[in-house]
C-alpha cells in the first residue's frame, strides 16, 4: 500500500516537473519577446511587469520542485528586473543584453533538467555578472536628476508591513502564521492583529480569513527578502511595505559611498564579464538541438469545444441511422440516404477538426527570429529590419517542429551572405537599413514560407565558377540563371571560402533542401543581382494527408504529389530527340527535359510505349525537371499516407502507400527519389553497356 | 497495424493452450508448419499492388483493414515451380519480428492443412544440407502420423534490408564479370 502510494507520488512529481519545464520555457519565451520589444531608455511598464512576472514564477517553481540552482539564478535575474521595473535602474542596452543572456542560460538549465546536462558553469559566470550589475548602484549611472539623490544619506532600519489576506487565502493552502514566523526569523518583529473585534462568530465562515496584520520588522533587510516571504500569497493578499529610514547625517559618508563604486570601473567590470560569458555560450549553442521533441501539445479550448460539438452531432446522426436497423421499409430509402450523407459530412468535419488540433500557428517557429536576427546582425555589424508576416498561418505540429532548423539556416544565410554591410549598401545607393522579410501564407493545400532579403543577390558568376571548380558542373556546360541559383543547394557546394561562424558551419544548403524534402516539400531560390534574393519553401500542410494526382501505367495506379507537378502535357514524337540512342529529351517551350518512363523505372507493363499515346507529367524536384511518361491521368484526390516501412521496408522512388476508395492500395511516388533512381538506372545502363562492350 | 495487437490480446487468454500448436499448410505437395501464435488470420487471395524494384517473391502490398501489408509468394520464395492460384490458395497473415519491430506479412500458400500440437521433444533440428538448400528458413522438422512437417522460421522469410540500385549495379557488374 505504502509503496504503491509512493510510486504514484513519484510519477505525479515527474509529471509536475514536466509541467514546470514546459511552463518555464514558455515564460522564458515571454521574457525574451518582452526584452526584445523593450525600448531602451523608455521601457513600457506593462512589458517590464510581464518580464518580471515570468522570472518570478520560474524562481518560485524552481524552489518548489527542488531546483535550487534555477531558483537562485532566477532570483538574481529577478532582482535586476525588479529594479528596472520599479524605475530604480535605467533600462540600458547592457542590462538588456545581460538579461537576454540570462534568459538563454536559464533555458539551458531548464532543458538540462530534462536531458540531464548541466549548464552550471555558464550559470555561475552569468550569476556573477548579474550580481556585479546589481551591486553597481544604479543611481551612479543615472544622471543626477533622480529624486533619490538624498537616498545615500538615508539608511533603512526597518519595515512596516501591512498584510491584509484575501478571505479566500486558506483555499490556496497558505497560512498567515507561517508567513509571520518566517518574518520573525528575519529580525525582531512586532505584530498587531486587526479585525478580531469585528468578528461575528455566529455568522463567520471558518474557511475564510477575516484577520489582517500590521507588523513592524526591525533590521537592515532588503525589500526583496521580505517580498520572498510573501511570494506565494502575492495574488491572495494586499501587501504594503514601507521602509523605516534613518537619516545618516554625515555628508562625508555619502561622498565615500558615491566614490566607491565610481561610474567608470563599474561598467568596465560589466563589460569585462561579457567576454567571459561568451565561450560557454558558444558551447551551449548546439545543445537545444539535442533536446528531445516535445510530446505534449497545448490546444486552444475553442478547438476542443468544436470537437465536442461535432462528436455530439455524430452521435445524433448515429442514433438517427440506427432507427433504420429495427424495421426498414423501402419507403425510408430517401431518409436513409440523407442520413448517410449527414454521416459523411459529420465524419469529414470531425476529420478536419481532429487535424486542426495538430495545427499550430507558424509564429511558434518565427518567434525565435527577432532574437536571432538581433544577435546575428549585431555580430556582423549590419543593420537589419526584420519584418514578419502571416504569423497566424497554421501548419502541422510535426512540420512546424522540423522546419525550424532549415529556416534558421536560411535566415542566417541571408544575414551573412545576402545582406550587405552598411557601407556597401550606402555605396550601392540603398537605404542603410537592410530588410529581411519572413512571410508565410497558404496556397492550395500547401503552406509557403518565404525568406526575402533586399541584399546583393546571388553572384551567379562566382557560384558557377565555384561549381565548376568543385566539379558539380562540367567546364563547357551552359546553365540557365535559374539553374545557377539553385546550384547552391547542391551537396558539396559551400558558398564562402572561409568557414564563418554563422552560416558556414559546413552544413550547406543541401542539408536545408534535404530536410525540407523529408517533410515532403521543396525549396527554391530567385535572385536578382543588386536587388535581393527570395527563398521559397513549399510544404504540405500536414504529413498525414497529401494532395495527389492519380496516374495509371498499365494496370497499376500511382499517386504523384500535386506539389511536385508543374503541368501535364501531351507531346509528339517530333518533339522528342534521343541522345546517343539512350536518353530521350523533349522540348518544352525553351527547355529540353529528360523523359522518365515510369514503366521502365518501375519495371511494369504499360499500355503503350509510344510517346504519342501517353501523357507527360512535368514534375520538379530539387530544381530538376523531368517529364514522367504515364499511360493516363486519373482523378486528383486527397489521400491518407500509410507507411510502407511499418510492415515492409523503404523502397526507392516510393514514399508511401494509400488506400483508394475501392479498397486497393496505390503507391505514392517520391519524385526526388524517383529522379535519383532514374539517373542511377541510366548510369547503370551506361556502365552495363560499357561492361558488355 | 492496429489489428495486430488486438488479435494478440485475443490470443492471450489461451496462450497456454496455443503454445506448441502449429498451423500447417501445403506447398508443392509438402506440409509446412508455422507456430500458431504467429498467425494473425487466414484470408482468401486478393489482387495485390506491385512494389517496383523488389525481389520477385514479393508480390506486392494489400490493404488489410487499413494497414498496408506486403504479400509473399512462398513458392517463389522457395524456388518451387509456379502454379496458377486456385480455389484453395490462401494468404496466411503472420506477424514477424525484425529488429525489435513487429511486422505483419501475408504468405501465399497452396492450401491450409491442419493444426497439430507438437511436443518440443518431437521437433528435430534441421539437417545440414549444404548451401543450395533453403535451410535458413527451417526451424525444425517434426513427424506427425508418419508424415514429415517442415517447421518454418517465420522471421527469416522476408529480407527487409533494401538492396539499393547501386548495390545491384555492382552485383550486375560482378555477374557480367
Amino acid at each position: 500500500m505504502e509503496s504503491a502510494r509512493e510510486r504514484t507520488l513519484a510519477i505525479d512529481l515527474e509529471e509536475i516537473t514536466g509541467v514546470f519545464i514546459d511552463e518555464s520555457l514558455e515564460g522564458l519565451d515571454v521574457m525574451e519577446e518582452g526584452l526584445l520589444n523593450l525600448d531602451v531608455g523608455a521601457a513600457d511598464p506593462e512589458t517590464m511587469n510581464s518580464i518580471f512576472r515570468a522570472a518570478h514564477s520560474i524562481k518560485g517553481g524552481g524552489a518548489t520542485f527542488g531546483f535550487p540552482d534555477i531558483s537562485e539564478f532566477a532570483h538574481e535575474l529577478e532582482t535586476l528586473l525588479d529594479e528596472m521595473r520599479q524605475g530604480e535602474r535605467p533600462v540600458t542596452n547592457e542590462a538588456v543584453d545581460l538579461t537576454l543572456k540570462s534568459v538563454d542560460c536559464l533555458r539551458n538549465m531548464i532543458r538540462g533538467l530534462a536531458s540531464g546536462e548541466s549548464a552550471q558553469g555558464e550559470a555561475d559566470t552569468l550569476k556573477e555578472a548579474l550580481a556585479a550589475m546589481i551591486a553597481q548602484k544604479p543611481e551612479d549611472t543615472v544622471p543626477a536628476d533622480a529624486p533619490s539623490t538624498s537616498e545615500p544619506t538615508r539608511r533603512i532600519v526597518g519595515w512596516t508591513i501591512d498584510f491584509v489576506p484575501h478571505p479566500i487565502m486558506f483555499a490556496s493552502g497558505n497560512d498567515p502564521i507561517r508567513i509571520i514566523e518566517a518574518l520573525a526569523a528575519l529580525g525582531s518583529l512586532d505584530t498587531e492583529c486587526r479585525g478580531v473585534d469585528a468578528l461575528d462568530f455566529a455568522s463567520m465562515n471558518p474557511e475564510h480569513c477575516a484577520l489582517s496584520w500590521h507588523m513592524t520588522l526591525d533590521g537592515d533587510i532588503e525589500k526583496s527578502v521580505i517580498e520572498d516571504v510573501f511570494a506565494w500569497v502575492d495574488d491572495d493578499c494586499e501587501l504594503q511595505l514601507t521602509a523605516i529610514e534613518e537619516d545618516v547625517a554625515a555628508p562625508a559618508v555619502a561622498t565615500t559611498e558615491q566614490a566607491a563604486p565610481s561610474p567608470e570601473p563599474a561598467p568596465a567590470a560589466a563589460t569585462a564579464q561579457t567576454p567571459t560569458t561568451a565561450p560557454p555560450k558558444l558551447k551551449a549553442a548546439p545543445k537545444p538541438a539535442s533536446t528531445s521533441e516535445s510530446t505534449s501539445i497545448r490546444v486552444n479550448i475553442d478547438k476542443v469545444d468544436d470537437l465536442i460539438n461535432l462528436v455530439g452531432e455524430l452521435v445524433i446522426t448515429q442514433s438517427m441511422l440506427s432507427r433504420f436497423n429495427d424495421d426498414f421499409e423501402v419507403g425510408q430509402l430517401e431518409a436513409l440516404r440523407e442520413g448517410l450523407a449527414q454521416l459523411e459530412r459529420n465524419t469529414r468535419d470531425l476529420q478536419e477538426s481532429v487535424m486542426a488540433i495538430r495545427m499550430l500557428p507558424i509564429s511558434f517557429a518565427f518567434a525565435r527570429f527577432p532574437r536571432l536576427v538581433r544577435d546575428t546582425s549585431n555580430a556582423l555589424g549590419k543593420k537589419v529590419d526584420l519584418r514578419l508576416s502571416g504569423e497566424t498561418t497554421e501548419l502541422d505540429k510535426t512540420v512546424l517542429e522540423k522546419i525550424g532548423d532549415p529556416l534558421v539556416h536560411l535566415v542566417r544565410n541571408s544575414l551573412d551572405h545576402g545582406l550587405e554591410t552598411s557601407e556597401d549598401r550606402i555605396a550601392a545607393g540603398k537605404p542603410e537599413l537592410g530588410v529581411l522579410e519572413l512571410s508565410a501564407y497558404h496556397e492550395g493545400g500547401n503552406i509557403v514560407i518565404q525568406v526575402i532579403d533586399d541584399g546583393g543577390g546571388i553572384n551567379q558568376e562566382k557560384v558557377l565558377s565555384k561549381a565548376r571548380e568543385r566539379g558539380l558542373v562540367g567546364a563547357d556546360e551552359q546553365l540557365s540563371p535559374e539553374r545557377i541559383n539553385n546550384l547552391i543547394f547542391m551537396p558539396g557546394f559551400s558558398k564562402v571560402d572561409e568557414v564563418s561562424d554563422l552560416s558556414g558551419r559546413g552544413v550547406g544548403m543541401d542539408v536545408v533542401r534535404r530536410n525540407i524534402a523529408d517533410l515532403g516539400g521543396n525549396v527554391s531560390v530567385k535572385s536578382q543581382t543588386g536587388i535581393g534574393s527570395t527563398f521559397t519553401i513549399r510544404l504540405p500542410l500536414t504529413l498525414a494527408i497529401l494532395d495527389g494526382q492519380l496516374v495509371r501505367v498499365g494496370d497499376q495506379s500511382y499517386i504523384i504529389p500535386l506539389v511536385s507537378i508543374i503541368e501535364t502535357i501531351q507531346t509528339t514524337k517530333s518533339k522528342v530527340s534521343r541522345i546517343a540512342n539512350e536518353s530521350e529529351l523533349f522540348r518544352l517551350r525553351d527547355d529540353y527535359l529528360p523523359i522518365l518512363r515510369l514503366h521502365d523505372v518501375f519495371n511494369i507493363q504499360p499500355d503503350s510505349t509510344d510517346i504519342d499515346d501517353g501523357l507527360l507529367v512535368i514534375a520538379e524536384a530539387n530544381g530538376q525537371r523531368v517529364g514522367v511518361f504515364v499511360d493516363d491521368l486519373q482523378e486528383q484526390q486527397q489521400v491518407v499516407i500509410k507507411s510502407l516501412e511499418s510492415n515492409f521496408r523503404q523502397t526507392q522512388g516510393i514514399s508511401g502507400a494509400t488506400i483508394l476508395g475501392d479498397g486497393t492500395v496505390a503507391l505514392i511516388v517520391d519524385v526526388p527519389g524517383l529522379i535519383t533512381l532514374f539517373y542511377q538506372l541510366n548510369g547503370r545502363q551506361h556502365i552495363h553497356n560499357a561492361a558488355v562492350a | 497495424m492496429t489489428s495486430a495487437p488486438k488479435s494478440n490480446d485475443i490470443a492471450r487468454p489461451d496462450n497456454e493452450d496455443a503454445a506448441g500448436q502449429y498451423l500447417t499448410f501445403m506447398l508443392a505437395g509438402e506440409e509446412y508448419g508455422l507456430e500458431i501464435l504467429r498467425v494473425q488470420e487466414i484470408k482468401g487471395w486478393d489482387k495485390t499492388t506491385a512494389i517496383p524494384n523488389t525481389p520477385d517473391y514479393v508480390l506486392g502490398v494489400l490493404n488489410l483493414r487499413g494497414a498496408v501489408v506486403p504479400i509473399i509468394d512462398l513458392r517463389k520464395r522457395f524456388d518451387l515451380p509456379e502454379t496458377a492460384y486456385g480455389t484453395t490458395t490462401v494468404v496466411i497473415v503472420v506477424r514477424m519480428q525484425h529488429e525489435d519491430q513487429e511486422r505483419t506479412v501475408g504468405l501465399v500458400v497452396d492450401a491450409v492443412a491442419e493444426v497439430y500440437r507438437l511436443d518440443t521433444n518431437s521437433i528435430q533440428p534441421p539437417p545440414e544440407m549444404g548451401l543450395t538448400a533453403h535451410t535458413e528458413f527451417v526451424a525444425g522438422l517434426a513427424t506427425v502420423d508418419e508424415k514429415m512437417v517442415i517447421l518454418l522460421a517465420v522471421d527469416k522469410l522476408i529480407d527487409f534490408t533494401e538492396m539499393t540500385p547501386k548495390e545491384s549495379v555492382e552485383k550486375d557488374l560482378a555477374a557480367t564479370g
